[in-house]
């Protein structure tokens, strides 16, 4: 497997670190309810198909990557970076 | 038989080896196969469940029967087929799976016992008694199961993987891949051609085609040198690609020492290769299949396309007297072939009615059937039947020919399906099956040679516009191009066992039984019978088992559908996956500044992380670790300890919002901590539980160094950008890691300040460094850092100099320490003396446990958020019923503690609903005189005093703790201030 | 007076060459990770223009002039081997002194390039990975630095810490390489 970092290119898995489903990003306020942050850190749909997720460029320039990637064919779709650099 | 002026090999060359302790003579170019064909011998195995005595049934890497064991001793390596060895001089082979000899083997009794044996028998036979199983059937059958073994020993042989991109991935160099491989090379592209033989050119090495006027193989040999004098073209041999990955990733294993008795100093044995391709170009052939009639597994019955690869490829005739059996057109050139060498043809039999065999000088048989064959270790008779009328050849090999199945595999390794294509009779490609790669030649279903050459040049052609490269014109050389016929022959009727699976020994018969009891799926089919389940993978087997089980339930070839092909094509050894890894290769070794004086110490290295760090420095005289230990606890209670503290992680982080980001990631404040003043911190996930601790010192305005544990380093640092990049990216923050940039000591104990003031270029006191003050310092005339942190509970510092100096800073202190009666302490003492302190380590923090569980709920700040806060108010995890830190000590005689150990009341069962909670760390105090420990309790401080039942189920260990408070030694801290 | 003595990361590893590859520590002087503040690469860059001379390099590329190099580290930030970096920078980005985190050696030679395929998996072929190229990306196991120093050298740098491993890993793959002959 393979993923276009937009900073330094197509690399291998390897190098990549993975955290889950993007959802991650959404951080609910401070004083949202209990459901709210529970839905954020727990629950998780299991699609077929395309889902977000975040991976971490590890062993490279360090960004953290937003993954669109279709877990039926592994076909990824893109790869941005969460937050543009400097 | 070896035939005078045929073949491939290097008649100048001759060379020597052993099969079974015999001596036999080859020519370079030769396999053991060639070899031993070539000298009569046609037994070389014993098959797998009923040790039939096979010979080869191909002349490729799909060998079923000729498996044999290469080399003695741990290097020996099992399972090597006899197709594919090469042989060189001295070389040293063995016969599997039989026992005294090939020849005489015992357990062929299972051969007479077959009416029982069939498909499903331990299935049903080993049912009951249940415990019967595990004691006495499994380990009984797997005794006699297996072909090959291993040594048992360390495996000395090295593997290694290397990395290759390339714009152009050619699979196979036969006519295809080759003509692939011209196209595009002369093209400019970046080409990568690979073939698992050991000499390119596939078919055209076996077969007697003229290509572009010349013999076929001459051809492919020119056709290698031009490609080799290209510089845009790499090429290697002897590499099968195993396996088809995502996003152009492949993976092939090359042979790289396989073939030479000495393999070269430092040589790997195989190499692992990760190939990373723009587009590929699949030319991997096709593969031919038996025909299942009685007993055709006698030694000396082979493919048709085998005989001819021997005879053409390597000049040697299976036979002496050879018929031929086909339900193709495919199958007569083996008869010509064979006549044209001198060799006598016995018969051609086409199952065909309607097969034209007119104007041939041996007997033919149209619409003819081998029905059996006789011979017990190596063909003697095949009865054919033909017009009703059944009469018996003498003939000592049998070439036979179902048709041909394109080498698919490939394809299916990202979950691609096959299509079968009933003109042919067998599974092709289903186009982009794996994206970036095409398929070309007989692997697609074109056999003809002019198609297969045709073919190539047109999928190059396809890669290169993909990549945007210019597409050359260029005829493609003329070469045979006859139709390739055939009418499906899967299994002649008859009443004995044909045999379909040749390694697993699955028959006809197994089929149709599987059939019978409701096995219809193909995958059921595949578990209950074992067909494919072998090392060949089912090459050889799959498509006629899964026809007969069509044929059986009633239902076409494509609803039958196939099994799922995976990776790895031919099998690979699990040394070759994990190349590199062995030895010091599993893990990188990071070592500290400090390690060679700690290892002159003779002190045990342990591993914390990747790190490795000093368990204790024994002493002469010191005859067990504790002793050890105990002294250097003493040190720093009583005088002064140094131990090297570099591993901990150092996070540099600078900028105008470092003290926001900091109060985001920790649960207490540090935007409102000094300059020049070190806080704890505590840090706790989204979750709630907590992550790690450490300190954090305040450099500058915008300027802090953060600690971390060794073990979480890598993972806080991980965090800080999650939270950095995700969360808070309105922060301007930067982060870096300074672990590798400072070498840090922790100097500790009553005279620590007195060991410092020798070496520092300005004397401190109490007034210029209090307790958790921090700053720069002179060292010795270097620049270093100076923290009063103490993790020991003593009056003590954390000095850092860059690590050049590291290794000199550590003798410095040690020399200085040891005049002050102290001196090094490793991890024991280290964890003895915050045990008794009752500091937390991620024996405590490991994953479960709350701010609450610590007694830290007070530092989470509700002034700010910070990650985790949310979460950690959650009613369960403040609950006063859960398990909560406290200190334990025996009571009564002194007795051993154990980490691990669960805690009871003292009247009630050792059992689960009875768990009041568990220890996390252990020590013996000398300080106390006695052990010590932290754990967990239910509702703990509130209970302070209680005695409690501890057990240690696992070392059998009993005995009573009485819960108090963790802070062991100097509740107070006093001794932290001094 | 006591005084400290120094000690290179590879001290005592190196220098090796194996089959026509060499592998030689080299010390690169002081090393400064400068880390551009948010919204502010653009005056970092012109900073380091003016206080070095040298071209701040952008994502996968080193620049160097006269003993000076500066490297393309990752997100956000820039290795700059050689002088002291000139406190000017400070104003615009984050300064770190880098100049005993890392452990740096050269491989060189005609198979430079097959000794690292063994070990990096990135194309590091010159029609890839030109002079003036850098990349960050795994050695073996550990996560590095590797940037193209001339036709057949490589500088490459890991953490001090692993300077053995380095060595190991590098000595392995020299060994395969040359025995392939």
């Amino acid at each position: 497997m393979r993923l276009t970092c937009p900073m330094c290119g197509a690399r291998d898995r390897r190098e990549f670190y993975y955290q889950g489903d993007a959802v991650a990003c959404a951080r609910p306020a401070r004083d949202a309810d209990i459901p709210a942050w529970d839905d954020y850190l727990h629950l998780r749909d299991n699609p077929a198909g395309v889902r977000r997720e975040l991976w971490h460029h590890e062993a490279g320039c360090g960004s953290w990557l937003v993954v669109e990637r279709d877990t039926t064919t592994h076909e990824v779709h893109s790869v941005a970076l969460v937050e543009a650099p400097a | 038989m070896r035939i005078d002026g045929k073949g491939l090999i290097d008649r100048s060359k001759k060379l020597r080896f052993q099969f079974d302790e015999i001596g036999y003579s080859a020519f370079e170019g030769d396999t053991v196969a060639s070899a031993l064909l070539a000298a009569g011998q046609r037994l070389m195995g014993r098959s797998f469940k009923y040790h039939r005595p096979r010979g080869v049934l191909t002349a490729g890497s799909e060998e079923p029967n000729a498996l044999l064991t290469v080399g003695h001793g741990a290097a020996q390596e099992p399972n090597v087929r006899a197709t594919t060895q090469e042989v060189y001089d001295g070389l040293r082979v063995r016969s599997q799976n039989a026992w005294p000899s090939l020849k005489t083997d015992v357990m062929a009794v299972n051969d007479l016992a077959w009416p029982f044996l069939g498909a499903g028998f331990y299935y049903k036979t080993f049912m009951w008694p249940r415990a019967f199983w595990e004691r006495l059937y499994e380990p009984v059958i797997r005794r006699a199961a297996g072909l090959g073994g291993l040594s048992g020993e360390h495996n000395p042989d090295t593997y290694e993987k290397a990395y290759a991109f390339c714009d152009l991935l050619v699979i196979g160099a036969g006519p295809a891949g080759l003509m692939a491989a011209l196209t595009a090379g002369r093209a400019g592209a970046d080409v990568f051609l690979l073939d698992e033989d050991s000499r390119m050119g596939g078919r055209l090495n076996a077969e007697t085609y003229i290509v572009d006027g010349m013999p076929g193989s001459d051809w492919a040999t020119e056709a290698v040198a031009e490609l080799r004098s290209m510089e845009n073209v790499r090429l290697m041999t002897r590499t099968t690609l195993v396996g088809a990955y995502d996003h152009g990733t492949y993976a092939a294993l090359e042979r790289v020492s396989s073939h030479r008795r000495v393999p070269a100093e430092g040589a790997a044995l195989e190499t692992f290769w990760r190939i990373v391709a723009k587009r590929a170009i699949l030319a991997a052939g096709a593969l031919e299949r038996p025909i299942a009639f009685e007993n055709n597994d006698r030694p000396g019955i082979m493919t048709a396309g085998a005989v001819r690869a021997y005879l053409n490829r390597w000049g040697v005739s299976p036979g002496q007297r050879v018929a031929v059996f086909g339900n193709n057109d495919d199958a007569h050139r083996t008869a010509t072939d064979l006549i044209e060498a001198g060799v006598e043809v016995a018969a051609l039999i086409d199952s065909r009615p309607d097969a034209e065999l007119k104007g041939h000088a041996f007997p033919t048989y149209s619409g003819g059937l081998v029905t059996g064959s006789t011979g017990r270790l190596g063909l003697k008779r095949i009865a054919v039947k033909s017009d009703g009328i059944t009469e018996e050849l003498e003939v000592d090999c049998l070439a036979m020919s179902g048709g041909w199945n394109p080498t698919v595999h490939v394809t299916c390794h990202m979950n691609g399906r096959p299509t079968w294509r009933e003109d042919i009779a067998s599974f092709v490609p289903t186009p982009g099956s794996v994206p970036g790669l095409e398929v070309a030649g007989a692997c697609k279903g074109d056999f003809s040679t002019a198609a297969c050459l045709a073919a190539g040049a047109a999928a190059a052609k396809s890669a290169l516009k993909e990549l945007g490269l210019k597409v050359p014109r260029g005829a493609v050389p003329d070469a045979e191009d006859s139709p390739y016929r055939l009418s499906p022959l899967w299994a002649v009727p008859g009443k004995g066992r044909a045999w379909l699976d040749f390694q697993n020994d699955v028959t006809v018969k197994d089929i149709k039984q599987a059939a019978t009891e409701n096995f219809r799926s193909v995958e059921h089919m595949k578990r209950y019978t074992t067909q494919g389940m072998a090392t060949d993978q089912g090459k050889n087997s799959n498509v006629a088992a899964l026809a007969l089980l069509a044929d059986a339930t009633g239902r076409g070839i494509p609803e039958t559908g196939t099994t799922t092909f995976r990776p790895p094509f031919t099998p690979v050894a699990l040394a070759a996956f994990g190349a590199g890894a062995q030895g010091e290769g599993f893990a990188p070794r990071r070592l500290t500044t400090s390690h060679a004086t700690s290892v002159t110490m003779d002190a045990p290295m342990i591993e914390a992380g990747l790190w490795y760090r000093p368990s204790y420095f024994p002493k002469p005289g010191e005859t067990h670790w504790r002793q050890s230990c105990d002294r250097e606890v003493g040190y720093v209670r009583n005088a002064v300890g140094i131990c090297d503290v570099s591993t901990l992680g150092k996070i540099d982080i600078q900028g105008l919002g470092a003290a926001a980001l900091l109060d985001m990631v920790y649960t207490n404040t540090f935007s409102t901590l000094k300059v020049g003043r070190v806080r704890y911190g505590l840090m706790l996930r989204e979750d709630g539980y907590v992550m790690d601790d450490g300190t954090t010192a305040r450099l500058g305005e915008q300027h802090y160094v953060m600690t971390t544990t060794t073990a979480a380093a890598g993972s806080v640092m991980r965090h800080l950008e999650f939270v950095h990049q995700v969360l808070r990216p309105d922060l301007d923050v930067r982060f870096t890691s300074v672990t590798e940039q400072w070498a840090q000591f922790a100097v500790a104990g009553p005279k620590s300040r007195e060991v410092l003031n020798d070496l520092l270029d300005d004397r401190i006191d109490n007034e210029s460094w209090p307790f958790m003050a921090c700053g720069p310092v002179g060292v010795a005339g270097v620049q270093g850092r100076l923290f009063r942190i103490s993790f020991s509970g003593e009056h003590a510092y954390e000095v850092a100099v860059p690590a050049r100096y590291g290794e000199s800073l550590f003798k410095l202190l040690l020399a200085r320490a040891e005049a002050l009666g102290g001196g090094a302490y490793g991890m024991e003492a280290l964890n003895v003396l915050r045990i008794e302190k009752g500091h937390i380590t991620h024996a405590e923090i490991h994953g479960r446990t709350t701010a609450f569980d610590i007694g830290f709920a007070r530092m989470v700040s509700a002034k700010k958020d910070c990650i985790g806060q949310a979460m950690a108010a959650r009613e369960g995890l403040v609950e006063p019923d859960r398990e909560r830190l406290v200190g334990l000590k025996p009571v009564g005689a002194v007795k051993e503690l154990t980490a691990g150990a669960h805690l009871f009341a003292r009247d009630a069962a050792a059992t689960r609903e009875n768990d009041q909670g568990y220890v996390t760390s252990v020590g013996f105090s000398p300080t106390l005189g006695h052990f010590i420990a932290l754990g967990f309790v239910k509702r703990g401080p509130e209970r302070m005093g209680e005695t409690l039942r501890l057990v240690d189920h696992l070392r059998g260990i009993e005995t009573e703790v009485e819960i108090c408070s963790p802070g062991f030694v100097d509740p107070e801290g006093e001794r932290t201030r001094g | 007076m006591v005084e400290l003595s120094a000690k290179s990361p590879c001290a005592g590893l190196l220098p090796m060459t194996i089959g026509g590859v060499s592998v030689a520590e080299v010390d690169l002087g002081r090393l400064t990770s400068i880390a551009p503040y948010k919204g502010r690469a653009t005056e970092a860059a012109e900073d380091f223009k003016a206080a070095h001379g040298l071209a701040y390099p952008a994502a996968n590329r080193a620049t160097g002039k006269d003993g000076s190099r500066a490297l393309w580290f990752g997100r956000d930030m820039v290795l700059l081997a050689g002088p002291s970096c000139d406190d000017r920078l400070a104003q615009n980005a984050a300064l770190t002194d880098q100049s005993d985190a890392w452990a740096s050696v050269t491989v060189t030679g005609e198979r430079a390039e097959e000794v690292l395929a063994r070990l990096v998996p990135i194309d590091l072929r010159a029609a890839h990975f030109k002079r003036g190229h850098t990349a960050r990306t795994l050695i073996m196991h550990m996560n590095g630095s590797i940037t193209r120093v001339g036709a057949d050298s490589f500088l490459i740098l890991v953490f001090r810490a692993m300077a053995g491993t380095l060595v190991h890993d590098l000595k392995q793959a020299m060994e395969a390489v040359a025995a392939r002959g």
